[in-house]
């Protein structure tokens, strides 16, 4: 299988503290990834050095292949590459519906044509047919700033994938999402995964929805790649539980 | 209800020339005048998030490229022809510190700037007549009808005023105004969904700081002579507050703002010589109790 993401050491300190240590690993085209570790462990830290929000010390990010060091977040975007932050992050005073279409305007066509083109930059149809995939329907027209904590969630999540990203990463999706949403939310993730074969990495601290959506799991601590292995693999793992449990 | 008022409110514009004198003719121009270089911060500011305290400058600029053209004999369009270039050029380029820093420190830098134009408008005397001022501003005449009488003139304002509404009304609904919109409430975010927020940065301050530019080739015929002082500082900080008192970000703020900073004063006036206190005591209340300004408050009164 071809690597779509390709990490290669990389490293980054904030003064004397090594957030990230030298972390290499790769990302195969169509699986999703599980990334886990305990707080502090780097794993936010690495998402900012492969996506551009933070330069990295030492080290390489490749996509398919071709370095991507330096490239903006923006540009990344439009390479099919998309993200969601750790804290919940919708534009409050936006309707659902136009998160969800700027969320899928700037990935193509020139500046010029989003001035003088369609209000919706021609994304009206994608964004409902989004909400209607994410169960937002009631709420296209209120503003995401009236939606509850676990709707806005799930907004956060649909505008990762509006420009039809081929790799998403998404950092902490299941955090303060009720169960019942949570398991709509798995299934979302797991439909998106089969039908466009898109892949994801996920970092995420709650464990049974890790387990049950990932394929591969990566554990960090320490800013380093302690475990790797199937979910079976990296729960039986005396180093993970040492991780976690211990000191 | 909403095309009501606005048919309502175009209706007094076209109407209240014809029952005023000559300095409330004046004022109204200047109302004109005002909320252009206003609705053009209030895209900077109100849309974009991207505060500047050079606003008056821009003004200052389109008045003296206005002043300096119409004097030596060239019509006023080529005025603003140039003094749109210019704004937009100075404007993109004022932008660049706006991407390493916000907030305060950029008032800073836009602050800076402003202090820069105002020196040289005032010590270039060979281009600006410094201090002096230059004096015996036209008015334009347009396909044989001419603007010099006030209530011509201000027609011809409120002309340009309309222009400018609807060519904003279609950026702030286009994907760039919703563009802006993420810009200014979580630039990182938008970034990462593919946002060039750099561009529309620089694009923000570039477009509002040219009808900064347009307004002061309406400022300079309107007032016949202008000079220095009348673009310093204070203007900046009078912008900027019709822009917050109005209401940042809502597209008619500009209008009722400019109405508050430019009409208000004189209807306070019946309150002797502590006019200017009482209006002041105004405006500090709303920004305390109401900071999204006037809209905002009617906003949250409406929805209740």
């Amino acid at each position: 299988m071809n690597s779509v993401l390709q990490v290669r050491d990389v490293a980054k300190s904030f003064g004397g503290i090594h957030a990230v240590n030298g972390v290499s690993f790769d990302v195969r085209e169509g699986e999703i990834l599980g990334l886990i570790g305990p707080n502090g462990s780097g794993k936010s830290t690495l998402f900012n050095c492969i996506l551009g929000q933070l330069t990295p010390t030492a080290g390489e990010v490749r996509i398919d292949g071709k370095p991507i060091t330096g490239k903006r977040p923006c540009e990344l975007n439009r390479l099919g590459v998309g993200r969601t932050f750790q804290l919940l992050q919708v534009f409050p005073q936006l309707t659902v519906r136009e998160n969800l279409v700027l969320a899928g305007q700037e990935h193509q066509g020139s500046m010029w044509s989003r001035l003088i083109g369609r209000r919706d930059a021609g994304q009206g149809a994608a964004a409902d047919r989004m909400i209607e995939f994410f169960r937002l329907s009631k709420l296209a027209e209120e503003k995401a700033g009236a939606l509850s904590y676990g709707q806005q969630k799930l907004l956060d999540v649909a505008m990762a994938f509006m420009a039809g990203p081929r790799l998403v990463l998404l950092d902490e999706p299941a955090g303060g999402v009720n169960p019942t949403m949570l398991s709509g939310l798995r299934e979302r993730l797991r439909e998106i995964n089969a039908k466009d074969h898109a892949t994801f990495v996920v970092i995420e601290h709650n464990m049974e929805f890790v387990m049950s959506l990932c394929t591969r799991i990566l554990v960090l601590a320490e800013g380093r790649i302690i475990a790797e292995g199937t979910p079976e693999q990296v729960r039986g793992n005396p180093a993970v539980i040492e991780a976690y449990l211990g000191g | 209800m909403k095309k009501a008022l606005l048919a309502l409110f175009l209706v007094i514009l076209v109407a209240v020339p014809f029952f005023l004198k000559p300095y409330g003719l004046y004022l109204i121009s200047l109302w004109v005048v005002m909320t252009i270089a206003a609705i053009g911060l209030n895209l900077t500011l109100g849309y974009a998030g991207q505060i500047s305290l050079a606003q008056g400058s821009f003004v200052g600029i389109g008045a003296y490229t206005a002043a300096i053209l119409t004097t030596h004999g060239w019509p006023l369009w080529s005025a603003f022809l140039l003094a749109i270039a210019i704004s937009l050029v100075i404007g993109w380029v004022l932008g660049y510190p706006a991407l390493r820093v916000q907030h305060h420190y950029l008032a800073f830098v836009t602050l800076s700037f402003a202090t820069l134009v105002y020196l040289v408008m005032r010590n270039e005397e060979w281009l600006t007549k410094g201090v002096y001022g230059i004096s015996g501003i036209p008015r334009p005449e347009l396909f044989g009808w001419s603007t010099r009488g006030a209530v011509e003139f201000y027609f011809f304002c409120l002309g340009v005023l309309a222009l400018v509404s609807a060519a904003t009304w279609w950026l702030v609904r286009s994907p760039w105004g919703r563009a802006f919109t993420a810009l200014r409430e979580n630039s990182i975010r938008a970034n990462s969904l593919g946002v060039d927020t750099r561009r529309y940065t620089l694009m923000a301050f570039a477009i509002g700081s040219a009808l900064g530019g347009i307004s002061g080739v309406l400022y300079a015929p309107l007032l016949q002579f202008i000079e220095p002082n009348a673009f310093a500082l204070g203007l900046s900080l009078s912008l900027l507050l019709m822009v917050m008192v109005g209401g940042s970000g809502y597209f008619m703020g500009p209008f009722l703002g400019a109405a508050v900073s430019v009409l208000l004063p004189e209807w306070t006036r019946f309150t002797g010589n502590l006019y200017l206190i009482y209006y002041a005591l105004g405006v500090m209340a709303l920004m305390a109790f109401c900071p999204t300004g006037l809209l905002g408050l009617g906003e949250r009164v409406f929805k209740r």
